[in-house]
């Protein structure tokens, strides 16, 4: 799950990480005060979830009270089209006034779960403000990593060790290292999976800074997490994965047009494969689970068909604890409440037979198939 | 031969009175698992199903029973503390079954699980079968397996089931089929598993099923080049995944390049694995490997 950087802000500021002075704003006339408070050099920022803010606009310095008031009644209750987005873009609904720095040096500096050393890894770089992936193509000697034993927590050594390495200013490695104490304290305390700020700054009266937040919590932690979990902003996701969530269903949109039901997260995985095997692209991720009734089924079936882009759908089936004959009812069911394009099942498993029969009988416009290699001829698009 | 279970397995199940727990504990033993015992806490001296005597503690079950495996169904919340009970009271082999265990709290149980003599399997995973021995530990559906000679071993459920269908339906059947579970920390890893087909006479040949999402299957292959005797087949799913967007399995998720398919792909290729072109060529695929 994601938050917000405003959000993430207030937590590094509870746990004593500094950030810039700040406000966030929803309301245009809110400027005003905001800018009479830190002066006219401040930085607006929309508060959005996709990455690729700077490059679209979402990021911008100003000079003075008329450029802040225009600039944020231009992001307000826009959308901001990035390249993590969809074309339609996210909602902005508040944007962030930040006092700006005379900046001297940009540090990148994440925290993030790894699953090859199966701990939590510290990991930072002298060349911050662009992103790792850039940083590990240009510049892959220059990223610094420390493995921190869960038992342990990061020790002070390791945090001056990394403090060494960026070259940080003797005067400032006490403060640095103190961030990074804080930091795993933070990640540990809030089940994060990765934390990123990017740039943490040097300025030229030395201070540091994080000029940026980014965190990620383990969704499957949120059940302990009550106040992380309130944060969640659902605008900010697309309202089919939202209405996936509730039904307890693991959905994520995509771009093709043919549509996919499958139980089991990697058969679904594959499922996409086969449809992309067959010249076609996948509308969605989607897998039902294996203790689906008919009513998930048909919610499941549902949420596909509101995809308008959807043409065709794959249904794909090897049933378990999920029996065929089930979700051939649920199937049936969605075909009464929405309009539903010509559906190509596979089923295989536990009550198979019993399904194919329901679907055969209930008139929906269905093709039956025995393997996938069959799938892949049906579901190619004319 | 087989690994991890067998006609010696003991069962034991935690959390066997909740309903996914009863049901599983049920179709093992249907299979022929020997079920000696299930642990629910404050269900102690009760009975399941009339036979199989039921305790407080993993403890008092393993003393009482001679129980040496574990199948834990318990919530996410209870999942890391299921598992470390049965460490200490040495169970040997573990499958942890319960989807959506918090990640940190698996990071702890795997550290600690190393200074012990416990296999863990999963968490999130649908357990261990060994088809000529009559023993499953876990969820899969028993009827699609037949016992034989070739090894199982997959990140996915139900791309498992599909991957032995496949080989049941050409008559090629399985010596042990190992989830070892979709999360990005699991206790036993592709190569953990492989160094035991390695060592086990009756399996003459793996499939490796692996995803999109971390670098389990680089690890792999770099084990089957320098140490690995038999062929293996491998399939990775999740080529037509989005960057960044996690695919149901905590795991699968695409953070950077080494977690790309295409990535995976080579590596395996490098190794000389046979690679599996398409899901649908699975059973195909190993026929042609093992000239059977």
């Amino acid at each position: 799950m994601n938050i917000h950087e405003y959000q993430s802000k207030a937590l590094f500021k509870k746990y004593s990480i500094p950030v810039p002075e700040g406000y966030v704003v929803s309301k245009i006339e809110e400027v005003n005060d905001i800018v009479s408070k830190l002066g006219p050099n401040v930085v607006i920022k929309a508060q959005v979830h996709a990455g690729g803010r700077g490059k679209a606009g979402g990021v911008k310095v100003v000079s003075s009270l008329d450029e802040a008031t225009q600039v944020s009644s231009k992001l307000i209750n826009s959308n901001l089209v990035t390249y993590q987005t969809t074309p339609e873009g996210v909602p902005v609904k508040k944007v962030l006034i930040e006092k700006v720095f005379n900046i001297k040096t940009e540090l990148y500096l994440g925290m993030l779960v790894d699953a090859s050393s199966k701990s939590v890894v510290c990991i930072a770089s002298e060349f911050g403000g662009v992103d790792i992936e850039e940083i590990a193509r240009t510049n892959s000697d220059k990223i610094l990593q420390k493995s921190i034993h869960p038992v342990l927590g990061m020790q002070p050594y390791q945090a001056r060790q990394l403090a060494y390495g960026l070259k940080i200013p003797a005067s400032l490695v006490r403060s640095f290292s103190s961030i990074l104490m804080n930091l795993y304290n933070l990640f540990q305390d809030n089940d994060c999976s990765m934390i990123e700020i990017n740039p943490l700054v040097i300025t030229q009266e030395e201070d540091i800074i994080a000029l940026d937040a980014k965190i990620n919590f383990d969704e499957d932690a949120l059940f302990r997490q009550k106040d992380i979990y309130s944060m969640r902003d659902a605008l900010q996701e697309d309202p089919r994965e939202t209405k996936a969530r509730e039904s307890n269903l693991s959905y994520v949109k995509l771009d093709g047009n043919v549509g996919c039901l499958v139980n089991g997260a990697g058969l679904a995985m594959a499922t996409m494969d086969v449809i992309s095997e067959s010249g076609s692209r996948p509308a969605n991720f989607l897998d039902v689970g294996g203790g689906a009734d008919e009513n998930k089924v048909s919610e499941a079936m549902q949420i596909i068909c509101s995809d308008s882009e959807v043409e065709k759908i794959f249904v794909n089936l090897f049933g378990g604890i999920l029996r065929c004959d089930v979700a051939a009812r649920g199937i049936v069911m969605a075909a009464g409440k929405v309009k539903m394009p010509p559906v190509v099942v596979r089923m295989l498993g536990t009550n198979a037979d019993a399904g194919r029969n329901i679907l055969l009988k209930s008139g929906l416009k269905v093709k039956l198939v025995n393997n996938l290699a069959e799938a892949t001829k049906e579901l190619k698009l004319s | 031969m087989s690994i991890l279970v067998n006609r010696e397995t003991k069962l034991l199940v935690q959390g066997i009175t909740g309903r996914e727990g009863s049901f599983h504990a049920a179709r093992c033993k249907d299979y022929g698992t020997n079920l000696v015992a299930g642990v629910t806490p404050g269900k102690g001296g009760e009975l399941f199903q009339d036979t199989i005597p039921i305790f407080n503690t993993v403890e008092e079950a393993v003393k009482e029973t001679g129980a040496n495996t574990s199948l834990i169904f318990v919530p996410p919340s209870f999942a890391a503390d299921a598992i470390v009970e049965s460490v200490d009271a040495n169970v040997s082999v573990i499958a942890c079954i319960t989807e959506g265990v918090p990640v940190l709290d698996t990071m702890n149980v795997y550290k600690y699980i190393q200074e012990k003599k416990s296999v863990l399997i999963g968490p999130n995973c649908p357990g261990v079968i060994s088809p000529g021995e009559n023993c499953k530990i876990g969820i899969m559906p028993a009827s699609i397996h037949i016992p034989g000679k070739v090894g199982v071993v997959s990140r996915s459920g139900t791309l498992t089931y599909e991957a032995v269908g496949q080989l049941t339906a050409l008559g090629i059947g399985q010596s042990s089929c190992v989830g070892i579970g979709g999360d990005p920390i699991i206790g036993s890893s592709f190569v953990d598993i492989l160094k035991m087909f390695d060592a086990d006479k009756n399996t003459d040949g793996v499939v490796l099923i692996g995803e999109i999402g971390g670098t389990k299957e680089q690890e792999a292959a770099e084990f089957i080049k320098s140490s690995f005797s038999k062929p293996v087949a491998g399939l990775i799913v999740g080529q037509s995944a989005p960057p960044g967007k996690r695919m149901g399995h905590a795991g699968a998720i695409i953070t950077g390049s080494s977690a790309k398919a295409s990535e995976k792909i080579k590596s395996l290729e490098l190794a000389g694995v046979e690679i599996i072109s398409s899901t649908s060529n699975i059973g195909i695929t190993v026929k042609n490997m093992l000239d059977l």
